[in-house]
C-alpha cells in the first residue's frame, strides 16, 4: 500500500535527521581556549532583558579584544540562573568544576550572587559582580578573592537623598517593593534626605509582584508631598510610569527614580507615548553620555553594533571583562596564581567606562555618583543625560566593617 | 478621613474587580460546566495582551489590536481544545492540572521566542490618556473605560447565560451535565463554545490591563491564583458569583493596600505599621476565603442542584 511504504519512508527519513541532528548538537570542544571566563545572568524569563544586555556588551568586549588578553586566547561561557538563587549557585558550581573556568563574572541579583559567591571563593577562584552589590558582600562577608565592576546598594539611594536635597524637596513619598533590596533603597535615602517622609509604601514583590499603583499614587498624591521617590526595576518600572502619568501626576508630583527608568524601558516608554518621563531626574554612577574617552567608544560601539543605547548593565559588564584582561595582560595571560591574580585585579589598571577609579579596601569601586536626566536625543530616541555631580569619589559605608 | 481619596480608591476597587470577574467568569464557567481545571487559562489572558499589543503597534490602531486579540485567542482556544483540552475532561483534576501546566510553560516560550523577554507596551489613544474630574475627584480616563467596559460584558454575560437558549444549557450543564446529555444534547459543541467564550473573556482581560502594566510573560500566572479564590467564594459554576466576588476581592485587596497602615499606625509605631501592613494585606484576601468557606463551604452563589 502508497500509504504503508510512505509512512516508512516518513519513518526512515525522521531517524536519519534524528541522527544529524543528535550529531551536530555535539558539544564542539575542538576550540578548547587558554582562558576560561564563566558570566552568570539571566537570561530565560522576564529578567532575560537584562541578561541580553549584559551578555550583548560582553560579546562586544570580546570582539574588541579580538578573544585574545595577555597574549592568550579566551572564551566565555555563559549561564543562566533562571531568576533564582539555587538555579544562579547550581550554574556556578558547573562552571568552577565541570568547566574549570579561571574565573567567574556577572550576577544581576544580589540573592543570587550570596547564593553562589561561595562556590568560587572555595576553590580559590575570583569572582566578580558585574551588577549585585548586597551589604553583606561590601561588609562582614567580604571576600579577598570577591570584585565588583558595579557599585554597592546604598550608594545609588543616598546619591539619591543628596539630590533630593539639592532639588529642595523638603517632603517626600517613598515607593519600593517589600523584599531585601527594596527595604535597602529605603534605608539609603533616609540615610542622607534632609526633610521629612510624607509616606511610604513597600508593595508586594515576587512571583506574582503587584503591578497596578492606584491605591498607592491616589495616597502618595493626598498626602501633600512634594517628591516621589521610586525603585521599581524591570517590568514593573514600565507599568509604575505609565500609571503615574495616567494618573495625571507628571505635573504636580514630580517622580525621581532610583533603577527603574534606564535604556531598557525607555524605548518601551517611548513606543506608548508617556511623555510624562521626559525630564524625571534618578541617581546613578555612570551615564552613556558620560563624558570620558572609553565611554563615548562604548556607547558608539555598542549601538553601532546593536542599534540601541547600552544600559548600565552593559556598562559594568563591558568593565568586567576588560578588568580581567587588564590582569590578563599583567599576568602574561597565566591565571594560575590567585594571589597574583588578585593583585593585578585590585590596580584596576585599565580603561573604564566611569573614567579612572580606585578599588576600596572590601574591592568596591570608589566612584562618583551623577544626577542623570530623560531627554531626547538628536534623532528623537529617550535617553538619560548627566545633570549634575552629586558625589565625589563615593566610598560605601560597609568598607569599615571589611577586614581585609 | 479624605472622602477624596476614599472614593477614589473605591473606583480603583472597583476596577481591579472588573478585570478579575473577566477572568474568573470563563474559569468558573470551564470548572463548573466542563468539570475542568484550566491554568492555561492564564495564558490565555497574557495572550490577549500579546496580540493587542503587537497588532496596535503594527497597525497603529488600539481599535484593530482589540479586533485581532479576540480573533486571535478565539482561534488559538479552538485549537488547544480540540488538540489538547478535549481529551482531559475525561480525566482526573491532577491530570488536568499537568496538563495545563505544561500548557502555560508552552505558551510562555512561545511568546518569548516570538515577541522576546521585554515584554510590550500597548501605546493609548491620546483621549484615553487623559483623566477625568468630578469636582475635586480625578479619574485616568482609562480605567474608566475598563470599568464601563467591564460592567457591559457583565450585563452582556447575564443576559446571555439568563435569558437565552444557549445560556439555558449552560446552566444546565454547570448543574447536571449527564442529564444534558441524556436529553440529546451536543455536550461536546457546548463544551468547545464554553470553553472559546472564556478564553475570550480572559483575553479581553488581559488586553485591558496591558495598557497599564504592559504585557509581560507570565502576567496571567500571576492573577490566576486570585481567580481561583473568586470562584470558589463566588460558588463554582456562577456567574453572578463570579461577579459579586470578583468586586468583593478588588475592595477589599485595594482597601487593605490603601487604609491598612493607617489603621495599624494607631496601635503599634509607624515603622511597624509600614512593615506589617503590606504582609498583613497580601493575605487578607485568602482570609475572607477562608471566613467564607467556614460559613459557606458552597461559596455565596452554588448553582442549584448539584
Amino acid at each position: 500500500m502508497p500509504f504503508k511504504e510512505l509512512n516508512t519512508v516518513m519513518k526512515k527519513s525522521l531517524f536519519f535527521s534524528a541522527a544529524i541532528a543528535s550529531l551536530t548538537a555535539m558539544p564542539l570542544v575542538a576550540t578548547a581556549a587558554d582562558i576560561k571566563i564563566g558570566f552568570v545572568t539571566t537570561l530565560t524569563t522576564g529578567g532575560a532583558v537584562i541578561g541580553n544586555d549584559m551578555r550583548d556588551a560582553v560579546n562586544l568586549a570580546v570582539e574588541q579584544l579580538d578573544s585574545t588578553m595577555g597574549g592568550k586566547s579566551f572564551e566565555i561561557i555563559f549561564e543562566d540562573d533562571g531568576f533564582k538563587p539555587e538555579i544562579g549557585k547550581q550554574a556556578t558550581e558547573k562552571l568552577v568544576k565541570e568547566d574549570n573556568v579561571d574565573i567567574v563574572a556577572g550576577y544581576i541579583w544580589s540573592n543570587v550572587l550570596m547564593a553562589s559567591y561561595k562556590a568560587v571563593t572555595r576553590a580559590d577562584k575570583v569572582i566578580i559582580s558585574a551588577n549585585a552589590g548586597p551589604s553583606a558582600i561590601a561588609g562582614k562577608l567580604c571576600h579577598e578573592n570577591f570584585f565588583s565592576t558595579s557599585w554597592q546598594n546604598d550608594q545609588t539611594p543616598m546619591a539619591m537623598g543628596e539630590l533630593l536635597n539639592a532639588r529642595g524637596v523638603k517632603s517626600l513619598y517613598m515607593m519600593a517593593p517589600n523584599y531585601a533590596a527594596g527595604k535597602d533603597m529605603v534605608a539609603g535615602v533616609e540615610r542622607t534626605f534632609k526633610g521629612e517622609f510624607a509616606g511610604k509604601d513597600l508593595t508586594k514583590w515576587g512571583a506574582d509582584a503587584q503591578l497596578d499603583f492606584s491605591a498607592e499614587l491616589a495616597k502618595a498624591k493626598a498626602s501633600g508631598a512634594d517628591g516621589l521617590v521610586v525603585f521599581y526595576p524591570g517590568k514593573a518600572g514600565g507599568a509604575f510610569i505609565k500609571q503615574y502619568q495616567q494618573a495625571g501626576l507628571s505635573g504636580q508630583l514630580p517622580l525621581y527614580t532610583i533603577f527603574t527608568v534606564d535604556s531598557l524601558s525607555l524605548p518601551n516608554l517611548q513606543k506608548a507615548n508617556m511623555d510624562g518621563i521626559l525630564g524625571s531626574e534618578m541617581s546613578m554612577f555612570w551615564g552613556p553620555d558620560l563624558d570620558n574617552p572609553t565611554n563615548q567608544q562604548f556607547v558608539a560601539a555598542f549601538k553601532e553594533k546593536y542599534n540601541r543605547y547600552p544600559s548600565h548593565y552593559a556598562a559594568q559588564s563591558y568593565d568586567a571583562i576588560n578588568l580581567i584582561a587588564s590582569a590578563a595582560n599583567a599576568l602574561d595571560g597565566d591565571f594560575s596564581d590567585t594571589g597574583k591574580v588578585r593583585e593585578a585585579l585590585m590596580k584596576a589598571d585599565f580603561e573604564s567606562i566611569r573614567g579612572s577609579f580606585e578599588f576600596g579596601s572590601n574591592h568596591m569601586p570608589i566612584q562618583n555618583f551623577y544626577a542623570r536626566k530623560v531627554v531626547a536625543d538628536d534623532n528623537g530616541d529617550w535617553t538619560t543625560s548627566i545633570t549634575k555631580t552629586v558625589f565625589e569619589s563615593h566610598q560605601d559605608v560597609y568598607a569599615a566593617e571589611c577586614k581585609l | 478621613m479624605d472622602w477624596t481619596l476614599v472614593l477614589t480608591q473605591a473606583i480603583n476597587g472597583l476596577q481591579l474587580g472588573i478585570l478579575l470577574f473577566l477572568l474568573s467568569a470563563g474559569l468558573t464557567l470551564t470548572f463548573g460546566i466542563m468539570d475542568l481545571i484550566n491554568l492555561a487559562h492564564a495564558s490565555f489572558f497574557m495572550l490577549g495582551a500579546f496580540i493587542c499589543a503587537w497588532a496596535t503597534l503594527y497597525f497603529d490602531s488600539f481599535v484593530v489590536g482589540i479586533v485581532c486579540a479576540i480573533l486571535g485567542t478565539a482561534l488559538l482556544a479552538l485549537i488547544v481544545e480540540k488538540t489538547v483540552i478535549s481529551h482531559l475532561y475525561v480525566r482526573d483534576h491532577l491530570d488536568q492540572l499537568l496538563a495545563t501546566f505544561g500548557l502555560i510553560l508552552i505558551a510562555d516560550t512561545a511568546v518569548h521566542l516570538i515577541w522576546g523577554p521585554a515584554g510590550l507596551a500597548i501605546p493609548l489613544p491620546s483621549q484615553l490618556q487623559g483623566q477625568v474630574r468630578f469636582g475635586e475627584l480625578v479619574v485616568p480616563t482609562y480605567r474608566l473605560v475598563i470599568i464601563g467596559v467591564g460592567l457591559l460584558i457583565a450585563a452582556t454575560l447575564y443576559w446571555l447565560v439568563n435569558k437565552t437558549r444557549a445560556g439555558m444549557l449552560i446552566r444546565a450543564g454547570a448543574s447536571n451535565r449527564q442529564m444534558l446529555s441524556t436529553l440529546g444534547i451536543n455536550v461536546k459543541l457546548l463544551f468547545t463554545s464554553v470553553f472559546i467564550l472564556g478564553a475570550v473573556l480572559a483575553g479581553l482581560g488581559g488586553l485591558l490591563i496591558a495598557p497599564i502594566t504592559e504585557a509581560s510573560i507570565g502576567m496571567g500566572n500571576d492573577i490566576i491564583i486570585t481567580a481561583f479564590v473568586v470562584i470558589i467564594i463566588g460558588g463554582i459554576g456562577s456567574i453572578k458569583g463570579a461577579f459579586v466576588a470578583a468586586l468583593l476581592i478588588g475592595f477589599i485587596d485595594t482597601f487593605g493596600r490603601a487604609f491598612l497602615d493607617t489603621i495599624f499606625a494607631l496601635f503599634m509605631s509607624v515603622d511597624s505599621a509600614e512593615t506589617a501592613a503590606p504582609a498583613v494585606s497580601a493575605i487578607l484576601v485568602y482570609l475572607l476565603m477562608a471566613l467564607i468557606l467556614v460559613w459557606r463551604p458552597q461559596g455565596l452563589f452554588p448553582p442549584k442542584l448539584r
